[in-house]
Formats: C-alpha cells, structure tokens, sequence
C-alpha cells in the first residue's frame, strides 16, 4: 500500500505568543517548531498500517521553506520511507492554494490512501483535507477517530454534533485524522541514523493565486480573572451571587 | 451574474432537527442581503419532511426556501450535499454562509473547492464590501486573532457559533424543491451506522454554559455530578479534558483544548481540571470562567474569574442545589 501524509510545520503552541513588528505575522524569535498535533498522528497511523501489512511505503509531504526539511526529517526518523518538499519561501494562509500544490504532486504516485491532519494548529482552518479530496476526485472522511483499512475498503468512524457515524468506502481514499486513533511515537536513535539517508524530494509549490491574504494580528484581551472567592461547599452562596449579579448569567 | 445581490445559507440539520447554526447563517446571510438588496436563498436538506423546518428560517430572514428531500439524505452526505450545493452557487450569489461545524467544515470546504475558490473558515466577524469580504478568525489554538482579507465570488464563510446571534426578521419564505445533482445513495462514502453518544444533548459548540470535569472527579461514576449540574442550568452541556477522555471516561468528542474542541461559551465550569496549557487553549475565551479545585496553586485559578478552593465532589451537589433554586427563584 503506498500512502502520502501531509505535514505542516507549526509553531510549539505552548507559549505566549508575539506579534512581530509590521503586525502580519507572529514574533518567530525563541519558538521552536514540529509537525502540527494531528499531522503526527497522521503519519503515526500511516507508519503502523506498513508496519503491520509488512509492505508498502509512507511518503510525508510539506509546502513550505526550508525548514519544513527539518519537520519532514522526523517523519522519516519515525519511519516513513521518503519525502517531498514543495518549496515555497513565504507563509501562505489560501488554504486552497496549499490544496491545489498538494494535489499537483499528490495525483501522480498511485497511493491508496492520503491522510491530513484534521487541522492544523495554527491556521485552525479545518480546509485542506477535504479540498485536496475535491481536487483529486477521490472519497473522503473527515476528522475520524477510528480506522480499519483491509482488502481494499476503509472502515472508519468519524464524530458529528451529537451523534458518531461508521463510514466506509473503497480505496484509494483521502482521510483527515483526528486524535484517538494512535500518538505519534518518538523517533529511536536508530530511526534518527536511519533517517539522514532516505530521500528528500525537493519542487517548486504549484500554489496558483492566492485570494485569502492576511492583513493584520491582534493578540485577544488578557484575561484578568484569578480570584479565589472561598473555599469548600461555604462559598457557593457567593458565587451564585456572583453569577447573577455580576456575571448576570443565572 | 444576474442575481449575485443574492446571499445563500446553508441551513445545518441533525437527524431531523434542525440546528442553532442555521439560524446563525440565515441570519448573517440577511445581513448581508439587506446591504446588497439582494434576497436571501436558504437551503435545508434531510429525510422527507425536512421541509417542515421552512418557516423558521422564514422568519430569520429567508425569502426563498430551498428545499432537497431524499431518504439519501436522512445521514449527513457531504458527497451528494457539496454537489448540489455547488451547482446551486453557480448560477450565482454574492456570498454563502456555512456553520463551522463538524458536518459544515467538511461541506463548506468541498463545495468550494468544487467552485475552485478559496473561502474563510471559522469566522467570528465579517464585513462584505464590493468583491472584498474582511474577516477575523481565531488561529494559534486561540491565543492570535486574525484578520484576512477574502478576493472571491462568491465571498464564502463558514461562521464560529455564536459569532452571529440568530435575528428574526419576517420574510416570505417561498418554497423551491430541488433534486440532488447526483444520486444520494450511491455515493462513495456509505454510513453504515449511526450512534447517538451519550447524555449531552445540546452540542458543545453551541451550548451557552459548559460544564466541564477532569481527573479530580476521581472515577467516571463522579460525571453524575457533573451532569447534574449540567441539568440544573437547563443550557448546559458537559465537556472534558484528554486526562479523562483518554482513560475512557468520556467520549473524545467531549474533549476541550487543542486537540480537542475550542468552545466560548458565556459560562465554562472546570471542575477538579488543573488548567494545563493545552485545556486552556480550548476554553480561555469564555466569558466567565469558574473553577473548584482542591489545590489553591492550580493553574486554571490564574484564568479563572470565581474559584472556590474545595472537594469538587463536596461542592458540586451543593452547587447543584443552589442553581436550581436560582432558576427556580
Ligand atoms: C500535544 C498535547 C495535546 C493535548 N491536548 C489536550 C486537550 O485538547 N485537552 C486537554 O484537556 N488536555 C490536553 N492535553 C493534556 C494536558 O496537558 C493535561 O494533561 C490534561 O489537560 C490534564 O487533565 P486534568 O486537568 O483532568 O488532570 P490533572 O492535570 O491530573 O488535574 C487534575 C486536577 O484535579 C484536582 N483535584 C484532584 N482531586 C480533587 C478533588 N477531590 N476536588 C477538586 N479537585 C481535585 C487536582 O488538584 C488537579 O489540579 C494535551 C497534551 C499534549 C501533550
Ligand atoms: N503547508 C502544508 N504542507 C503540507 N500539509 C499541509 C499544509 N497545510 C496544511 N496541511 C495539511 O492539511 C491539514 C489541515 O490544515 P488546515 O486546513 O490548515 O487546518 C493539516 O493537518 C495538514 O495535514
């Protein structure tokens, strides 16, 4: 089985984060990058269903700079077999610019499955799985938090408002994955040797037009809060006090 | 295009029901149809006698209803929906709006790429001017707002809940039957099963208050307390931390934080939840937040508006008892 994942490099999400100056972009001094959350998962689920067919192989894709090398390179110490960078120096936010150079590379290569991460951390867009789904004509699931792929059919389940759903459908398929189907594993010392000599493509990102550009950043208000108002079952007069007088909400 | 002053809604439905998030993209849609003059085309879909739903959206504002009943239709089926979705767009509208949902991110992204148009996801504010639409979308798990601009036509959005409140403003709501593009059941993707999950029934993302239990509960039985309180406001629905959904407590659809759902209710409740980074990046915009912690350093108290420093299981039934007589009262 050959399977494609989309990777997108992202910024750690655990700080605070910077606006940079002229206002487009975030502060990238002191952050440090790795494959968005669910883009790990992505080619976790990719690497184990090789392993556990003993055949095939995982190519893991980025649109981006440089760097992505770096984000690809664990991907490849995780286990994936080759990768491509489609290089593009400059950020892009037109989620379906970032579909349309996936699918120009994606078409061709014959792979069953292509998976995406069900978002990505930063742009939070939820968009280019299904797009590239669109674009390459082919069936797909979002967001699933259980997979079963066997004789050519992808069973998965996938969460709506208030209700989960089982799908299938034939191969070859795109998939977005959620969390709970597997957490990417970290890379061994071997897998990291390994890595360093496995094949990085590199293309020019066929992107087209971009019609969806951002104009400017703005941090939200700080929280004030912090405030103890009791403690114990003795300070629950006050916050119902609280919750209709001030916070006007009972 | 003659009639691009025309505004599109997709009107969300679930199993037959239908949702907030409708409301919210007709009435966004109307906004936008009274500045352009133009007439707002609202679009339900469902098992038969989903039509039955026409008259609200009527009142928030549509002066057509389209309506595409087909049993094929009974399961949310992006396949069949985006199609009909998209040839529907091409014969022209200025704008669609979409509810970012479970169900609307999926249509919305695939009926615009089957457009061949970028289009704005998850927004929580939008001003439409010319060939220009201008939008804020949350990014970063939260913590960054940001604000693109959107060169395409149609202007596509799919709207954050709660980023529109749903307005009535009277319309005729004449009705269009349409057809599916395609076949409904012979789509590639088959829904072979369905399960209702458990016990919440207002969705996270639309609830007005949440409230939320992590490992301080101790054991699943202890979500009782939080459903209880949940019932007690009567808007409630009950959220989790990955602590809890991991262990199996609760589904993963419950989860809240980065990688799970990013909610802003006008009331979140944590209880026994330490306030990890990643938990915060799901709730942090909430207008009120409460926390019941046993452990004064907690971190969730540095985020929280009220915290009482106590045995969540000691003062959640207090608290039970205390908002019903408020709700009461
Ligand atoms: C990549 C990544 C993504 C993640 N994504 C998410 C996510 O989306 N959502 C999420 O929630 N987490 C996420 N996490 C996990 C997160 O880091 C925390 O581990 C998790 O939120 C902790 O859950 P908790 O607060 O229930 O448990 P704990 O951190 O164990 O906290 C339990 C709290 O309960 C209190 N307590 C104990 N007993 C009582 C009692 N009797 N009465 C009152 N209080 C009591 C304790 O003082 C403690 O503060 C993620 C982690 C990673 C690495
Ligand atoms: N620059 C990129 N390079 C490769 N894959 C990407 C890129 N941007 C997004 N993706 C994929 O698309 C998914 C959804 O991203 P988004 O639509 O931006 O939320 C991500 O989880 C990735 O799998």
């Amino acid at each position: 089985m050959k399977i494609a994942v989309c990777i997108k490099r992202v910024p750690d999400q655990d700080v605070r984060f910077k606006i940079a100056a002229g206002g487009k972009a975030v502060d990238e001094a002191g952050l440090k990058f790795d494959m968005s959350d669910f883009d790990g998962y992505a080619a976790e689920v990719a690497i184990q269903l090789t392993e556990k067919a003993g055949a095939g192989e995982v190519t893991v894709v980025s649109v981006g700079p440089d760097a992505v090398q770096e984000t690809l390179r664990k991907a490849l110490s995780m286990g994936a077999h080759r990768a491509v960078q489609l290089k593009h120096d400059t950020p892009v936010h037109d989620g379906y610019a970032i579909a349309s150079a996936l699918a120009a590379e994606l078409k061709e290569g014959a792979y069953d499955l292509i998976l995406t991460g069900r978002m990505a951390v930063d742009t939070q867009n939820r968009s280019v799985g299904a797009q590239l789904a669109e674009l390459l004509d082919r069936p797909y699931i979002g967001a699933i938090t259980k997979l079963d792929v066997e004789g050519g059919m992808v069973k998965a389940r996938r969460e709506l408002e208030g209700a989960f759903e089982l799908v299938e459908c034939t191969l070859p398929a795109v998939l977005s994955i959620d969390e709970g189907i597997a957490r990417a594993r970290y890379p061994s010392l071997k897998g990291i040797m390994a890595a360093k000599k496995k094949p990085m493509d590199v293309r020019p990102a066929q992107l087209g037009a971009q019609r969806y550009t951002l104009e400017s950043l703005e941090l939200p208000p700080e929280r004030t809060g912090g405030r103890i108002i009791g403690e114990g079952p003795d300070a629950v007069p006050e916050l119902v006090r609280l919750l209709k007088e001030e916070a006007k909400i009972l | 295009m003659s009639n691009s002053n025309n505004t599109f809604a997709f009107a969300e439905s679930c199993l037959g029901n239908i949702r907030r998030a409708s409301l919210e993209a007709v009435t966004a849609a109307r906004q936008v149809a009274d500045q352009t003059g133009g007439q707002v085309h609202a679009m339900i879909a469902g098992a038969p006698g989903i039509g039955q739903h026409a008259a609200k959206l009527a009142a928030h504002g549509a002066d057509v209803v389209i309506v595409l009943e087909h049993a094929g239709f009974t399961h949310y089926n992006p396949e069949a929906l985006a199609a009909t979705i998209a040839a529907r767009i091409t014969s022209g509208y200025g704008a669609a709006f979409f509810a970012a949902s479970a169900q609307g991110h999926d249509l919305v992204a695939r009926s615009a790429a089957k457009l061949g148009v970028p289009y704005a996801s998850d927004v929580t504010e939008f001003s439409i001017a010319g060939d220009t639409a201008t939008v804020k979308h949350p990014g970063y798990t939260n913590k960054v707002i940001q604000t693109f601009s959107l060169k395409a036509t149609p202007a596509i959005i799919s709207l954050r809940a709660g980023a529109v409140l749903p307005k009535e403003s009277a319309k005729a709501g004449t009705i269009e039957t349409i057809t599916s593009v395609i076949d409904p059941s012979s789509v590639r993707v088959k829904v072979t099963a369905t399960e209702v999950s458990g016990g919440a029934k207002l969705d996270l993302g639309e609830a007005p208050v949440i409230i939320s239990g992590g490992r301080g509960l101790k054991e699943a039985a202890n979500f009782k307390l939080v459903e209880d309180l949940a019932a007690a406001f009567g808007n409630a629905a009950v959220g989790a931390t990955r602590a809890v959904t991991d262990d199996g407590w609760r589904p993963h659809s419950d989860q809240i934080g980065q990688t799970g759902r990013l909610v802003s209710p006008d009331l979140y409740v944590a209880c026994g939840i330490s306030g990890a980074i990643q938990h915060l990046a799901g709730m942090r915009t909430a207008k009120t937040i409460v926390a019941i912690n046993k452990d004064r350093e907690a971190p969730i108290f540095k985020v929280a508006d009220y915290g009482i420093v106590g045995d969540v299981l000691q003062v959640l039934p207090v608290l039970t008892d205390a908002v019903k007589k408020a709700k009461s009262g």
